[in-house]
């Protein structure tokens, strides 16, 4: 017998069915909006200002462009530890290429480290990968090592000395006070993407009704463009808000925030409309039925970790040029960020569910908590254990969540 | 004539385990080969080596005549060679469209998926198959045994089969899709799609298959009409392993 509660959760979910909503998503960023207001007023009202949310925006880059790609290794039913390692490992190098081997000054130093360190990140992750896809390690065990083996090489090829300073382009990719891009290209952006967004829209029901399927409702694609445009655009008036120290010149969009959003857009493409993170999926629900169905889950598991490397070595990238630094230690217990902040977004360590939306929004949440925790003067060992606590307490929430679901 | 399959002496054991043992059979174009035996007989391991899931320790797969190598579920997939497993290998945390297009997905050019052509194709399959879902995007895991069996059926109907393998095909159906089973079987063997329909009810598959096969401990006990035989003598090949005795043939 359903319950009248279980039958108003049905409909509930019909209707942001039909909306084409995801309710769990919905319902992280109420999570969060209440995370907001609290923080806001515990900490006097110092958390929802240009000046915070634009320093939470470029905190939040790094971890975040490492949580897409570790939404697929959860996806698909592995783990990588050494996420960490390998941006403090990446770093060093990248840093040494800079300042040691290329002229410092030079005009193409910048593009050279770049490349290189995105290199590094990528044959890490072959390597990884194929210790697990093809030698049949389990990657808790090959990325633990990779988390020790890298944490040590960032230290041994220099000797645990940091190395810095670095070319000043390269800076430019860690958001500094340069590294954004100002009030016009900020609103040429929020203009662009308001105009995707509603091109978007528009071409899914002009496909939906070429092959003869309903669409959404025209008031709720419209709201959907309107809601969006609001976000782009406050965003971009935040960002904006902010103005240098001691002028009223406008901020903008850092570079590093920039990069994070089209990390996220891209990587939900792969995740949800490419046949890559389709056959991610269908191994992370079922290894075996996905190689019945001819899907190579070896091929597959080896391009996950290449990908993960890869955005660590864009991660490493942003936190170096931002420290203006390359520290050995850079990074350490960040991998810990990167998978509480993909399992508060919902990705199952069971495999085969996640979004990358989803993760990027735990992140957040993750971020926000600890931005809001240091300007309220908490301890920092307080802070780490606070987050602990809702680290667990969120991936309970949503197995109850899940279970309530499912019966 | 040459015949659509024709396997001989396939032999694959697991470990100690002689799962197939020196086993030769061929399939004709349009006809319904049931294959019988006890559990553990070595049915699913028989077709699997057929359907490319692993290789033969020895033996030829021949297909209208000519020796192939089947390496792989995708290759067999390739020959024409489409399998309804006895668990239907679904992904359960992904779609009916999802499923019905695994492996084998509609891109464009970047790999990107035209999500509403595979929708459109799936219905039109599931249509022709007379086979019901209440929604494509409503995910496996939460559809019905005869559903999933529809979702699986669906899937190696829709890319033009020559060969197609059941295991089992209707262990998780009622009376009424089973009956459509069998209407879809009659049909697909009418339209010169050879069939492999392997059952240990011979109940099941006594109407719709027009020879028997029986497998004992990992070999052939043999091959019968089903026009020359009773139903107790093919249960009597399934139990004792002999073939029935036939003074005038
Ligand atoms: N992957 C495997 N690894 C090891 N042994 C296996 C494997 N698959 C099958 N076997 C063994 O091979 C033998 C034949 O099994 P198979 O599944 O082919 O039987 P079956 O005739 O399909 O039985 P059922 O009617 O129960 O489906 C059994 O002894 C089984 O234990
Ligand atoms: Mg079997």
């Amino acid at each position: 017998m359903p319950t009248i509660a279980s039958r108003a959760r049905i409909l509930s979910d019909r209707v942001a069915q039909a909306a084409g909503l995801d309710v769990r998503l919905l319902g992280m960023l109420l999570v969060m909006a209440v995370i907001w207001l609290v923080l806001h007023t515990a900490t006097g009202g110092n958390f929802l200002t240009p000046r915070n949310l634009f320093n939470l925006s470029l905190q939040v880059a790094v971890v975040g462009i490492m949580t897409c790609g570790m939404v697929l290794v959860i996806v698909s039913r592995h783990i990588d530890l050494s996420v960490g390692s390998q941006i403090g490992f990446i770093g060093v190098f990248g840093a040494l290429l800079q300042n040691s081997i290329l002229p410092i000054d030079g005009s193409s130093t910048w593009w050279i480290a770049t490349l290189a360190m995105l290199s590094t990140g990528a044959l890490i992750g072959l390597g990884q990968g194929l210790l697990i896809a093809y030698a049949g390690i389990p990657s808790f065990v090959v990325t633990l090592g990779g988390l020790l083996f890298f944490r040590n090489a960032a230290f041994y090829i220099n000797s645990g000395v940091t190395v810095a300073p670095l070319n000043k382009t390269f800076q430019l990719l860690g958001g500094g006070l340069d590294g954004t891009i100002g009030a016009f290209w900020s609103w040429t952006v929020c203009a662009l993407a308001v105009l995707s967004v509603a091109a978007m829209v528009w071409r899914s029901r002009q496909r939906r009704s070429r092959y003869g399927m309903n669409s959404r409702s025209i008031v709720m694609d419209v709201l959907l463009i309107k809601v969006w445009s609001a976000f782009i655009i406050g965003f971009t008036a935040i960002m904006n808000a902010y103005q240098q120290p001691k002028t009223n010149i406008p901020m903008g969009i850092p570079i590093p925030v920039l990069i994070l959003i089209g990390v996220t857009i891209i990587m939900s493409a792969i995740a949800r409309k490419h046949r890559f993170g389709r056959h991610v999926f269908a191994t992370g629900g079922s290894s075996e039925s996905a190689e019945l169905a001819g899907i190579d889950t070896r091929k597959l598991t080896v391009l996950v970790f290449v990908l993960m490397g890869l955005l660590c070595g864009l991660a490493s990238i942003v936190i170096t040029a931002r420290l203006n630094a390359g520290a050995s230690v850079t990074g350490t217990m960040t991998e810990l960020n990167v998978i509480a902040a993909a399992v508060i977004g919902g990705t199952s360590l069971a495999g085969g569910i996640g979004t990358v939306y989803g993760a990027i929004v735990g992140a957040l949440i993750m971020q926000s908590l600890e931005s809001g925790m240091i300007l309220m003067g908490v301890a920092t060992p307080l802070q780490r254990m606070v987050l602990a606590v809702v680290l667990i307490v969120a991936v309970w929430i949503d197995m109850a969540y899940r279970k309530a679901r499912k019966s | 004539m040459t015949p659509l399959v024709e396997l001989r002496n396939i032999v694959k054991t697991f470990g100690g385990v002689h799962a197939v043992d020196d086993v030769s059979l061929s399939l004709a174009e349009g006809e319904v080969l049931g294959l019988l035996g006890h559990n553990g007989a070595g049915k699913s391991t028989l077709i699997k080596v057929l359907a490319g899931v692993f290789p033969a320790d020895s033996g030829t797969i021949l297909i209208q005549g000519q020796p192939v190598s089947i390496r792989s579920t995708r290759d067999a997939k390739t020959l024409g060679i489409e399998t309804i497993y006895q668990t239907l290998a679904l992904s359960e945390n992904l779609d009916s469209v999802a499923n019905l297009f695994l492996g084998r997905e509609m891109t464009g050019p970047l790999g990107f998926m035209n999500e509403e052509a595979m929708e459109e194709q799936a219905r039109k399959t599931l249509g022709r198959l007379k086979l019901h879902l209440p929604s494509l995007s409503s995910l496996v895991q939460s559809l019905s045994g005869g559903q999933r069996q529809a979702v699986a059926i669906a899937r190696a109907i829709h890319f033009n089969a020559r060969v197609l393998i059941m295991d089992e095909p209707t262990a998780a159906l009622g009376p009424e899709e089973t009956l459509k089973v069998a209407a879809l079987v009659a049909e697909l063997s009418r339209q010169g799609i050879g069939i492999i329909l392997i059952s240990h009810d011979i109940h099941d598959i006594f109407d719709l298959a027009s020879r028997l096969a029986v497998m004992k401990n990992g070999r052939l006990v043999g091959a019968v009409s089903t026009a020359d035989v009773t139903q107790d003598e093919v249960l009597a090949m399934i139990i004792a392993g002999k073939m029935p005795e036939r003074p005038n043939s």
